[in-house]
């Protein structure tokens, strides 16, 4: 069976890697006029050390809350979670996680170069190792040769490439990217899909990626977490063993499409239940 | 530049037109009064010619008001008590005054309304209430009450000027400062970036096209009270000084050009900023 090669059952992995994100029974309900919004509820997740973790799902499904919970821009009303075995308030004060926002947010009085050092320097690191830490940070986005543009004098793309950049300059281990790729076309999104895949076999970060693309999810990911919303949980987690230096070809393989029909299957599964 | 200079010349030139066509119909009753008293035969060119060359003209005409403002400008010594560039200078002095100081409280007030929650409820209605009362009326009690406690001079005439131009500064700079999105917020957030790293990084520099837009209102607002501060003085110097002396003697040519010279200074004063707004903006990468 060419899926048991590919997908593999959570139990079945090895339990040595370190945890980065350990969540337990976690819930969140926002309080509204029109009465609760159950964003969240009872999700259980591990991420693991190396781990590129795709949450996919439509509209609603509590993915962008539940990676904003995990960067402490919003509190869990229920359940735990540790990043790095403290509180996400805790690894937030210890700069734990980059964040890479849907927009690009950079700021429009700075170059691309000051921004990328806007982290830094609020991390108050000396000068001389902001420029050498952007250029670096620049390289590995390829957008080196853009350091004294401004933000307005970029491409949409190149634009959410610095913000990647920014991101990785004070090299923090875990990286957030709330559908970074979201608002760009087809093209770009997968040539920046690439450089993302090359970036994490080099850096051996820890990703955890929210999108609503099934082949983006599934092309990305060493594990897909499928979720569907009212209430915001998980229904699916599935682990894929592509290689790490995988090209955009797999996405013809047998083992590619397999994936991807069980992400499907996942997500309508969840919509079934609600409609 | 070169495309508003047409457009301008024409207005320039209307007015100018209109001057002249209504200083004749306005002067001309007296000068008829004047003819018929001398029992003098008259023609309407001669008519025309010497309404706009009357002594104390109801309307005086732009060529007098040229003339007077030249003589007084360029041709008398500036420490002379009869020099508009003195006069000047003596509004200036306190408009720049008060202007620093009313940025700097309406920028500090703007600043404090922002970050502090108590200070929005509680200073907001006081800082909107200042200015419906009308500056003619709380401007002599000013003057009045700090000169009774021995504050003469400038310093009153600052206060004034203060008074009306840290209200728009506040106004703009508490939009301004909360101009930021929200996703520009979290981000600073995930950075762990204190209030203050926030206010320098990203609220200040948000904020500075709203602060510009507020000086140049704020620092045209503030000549305006240096001149109404000075009316209630007793006309010892200042622009100011020179309307109210114009007034007492029915010197309209010297009303009228001290009226011009303030006009000139004040459209300087917004020129400059204006200037000062775009080096600004231009460091500050906005698009040219």
């Amino acid at each position: 069976m060419t899926l048991k090669q590919v997908v593999n059952n959570v139990a079945e992995m090895p339990a040595s890697k370190k945890a980065v994100v350990d969540i337990k029974k976690l819930s969140l309900t926002f309080q509204t006029a029109d009465g609760p919004v159950y964003a969240l509820s009872d999700v259980d997740l591990t991420i693991e050390e190396g781990d590129f973790v795709s949450f996919i799902g439509p509209s609603g499904c509590g993915k962008t809350t539940l990676l904003r919970v995990i960067a402490d821009l919003e509190q869990a009303t229920g359940g735990e979670i540790s990043i790095n075995g403290v509180t996400p308030h805790e690894a937030r004060e210890k700069r734990a996680y980059g964040y890479v926002f849907q927009a690009p947010a950079l700021l429009p009085w700075r170059s691309i170069e000051r921004n990328v050092t806007l982290p830094l320097e609020i991390m108050e690191i000396s000068k001389e190792e902001r420029v050498k830490r952007a250029q670096e940070a620049l390289k590995l986005v390829e957008l080196n040769g853009f350091e004294k543009k401004f933000p307005w004098q970029l491409s949409g793309g190149m634009q959410q490439r610095a913000s990647i950049a920014r991101a990785l300059s004070f090299d923090a281990d875990l990286l957030l990217m709330d559908e970074p790729f979201g608002a760009l076309d087809e093209i770009v999104r997968d040539h920046l899909n690439e450089q993302l895949l090359k970036l994490w076999a080099r850096t051996n970060k820890t990703v955890a990626f929210v999108t609503h693309s099934i082949p983006e999810a599934v092309y990305l990911s060493s594990k897909i977490v499928v979720m569907s919303p009212r209430p915001g949980r998980i229904i699916d987690v599935i682990e894929t063993d592509f290689p790490k230096d995988r090209t955009l070809d797999i996405r013809e393989t047998p083992e590619f499409l397999e994936i991807a029909h069980r992400v499907r299957e996942g997500l309508r599964a969840g919509h079934s239940n609600d409609e | 530049m070169s495309g508003q200079t047409g457009p301008v010349c024409v207005v320039l030139i209307a007015l100018l037109v209109l001057w002249y066509v209504g200083a004749v119909f306005m002067n001309a009753p007296t000068q008829i009064d004047r003819y018929n008293r001398a029992d003098q035969a008259w023609t309407t060119g001669q008519l025309i010619e010497d309404t706009l060359a009357q002594d104390r003209p109801i309307l005086p005409a732009p060529h007098q008001v040229a003339v007077e403002m030249y003589h007084t400008i360029f041709a008398i010594k500036i420490t002379s008590k009869r020099s508009l560039v003195y006069h000047s200078w003596v509004t200036l002095s306190s408009t720049l005054l008060g202007f620093g100081i009313g940025t700097l409280l309406g920028v500090l007030l703007a600043v404090g309304i922002v970050h502090v929650m108590t200070l929005e409820k509680s200073l907001m209605p006081w800082v909107i209430s200042s200015q419906t009362i009308p500056i003619l009326a709380i401007a002599p009690m000013i003057i009045v009450v700090l000169g009774a406690i021995g504050i003469k001079g400038l310093v009153p005439k600052a206060v004034i000027s203060t008074y009306l131009c840290f209200f728009p500064v506040t106004i703009s700079m508490v939009k301004g400062l909360r101009s930021p999105q929200v996703i520009q917020l979290d981000l600073m957030r995930t950075y762990n970036a204190s209030k203050w790293q926030t206010f320098w990084q990203l609220r200040l520099p948000s904020a500075m096209p709203y602060l510009f837009a507020s000086l140049k209102v704020a620092i045209a607002i503030s000549l305006v009270g240096a001149i109404v501060g000075e009316l209630p003085t007793g006309a010892q110097a200042g622009l100011g000084a020179r309307l109210l002396a114009g007034s007492y003697y029915g010197q309209t040519i010297q009303i009228w050009s001290a009226l011009l010279t303030a006009a000139f200074v004040a459209a300087i004063l917004v020129v400059i900023v204006g200037w000062c707004e775009r080096r600004v903006l231009v460091r500050m990468g906005v698009k040219s």
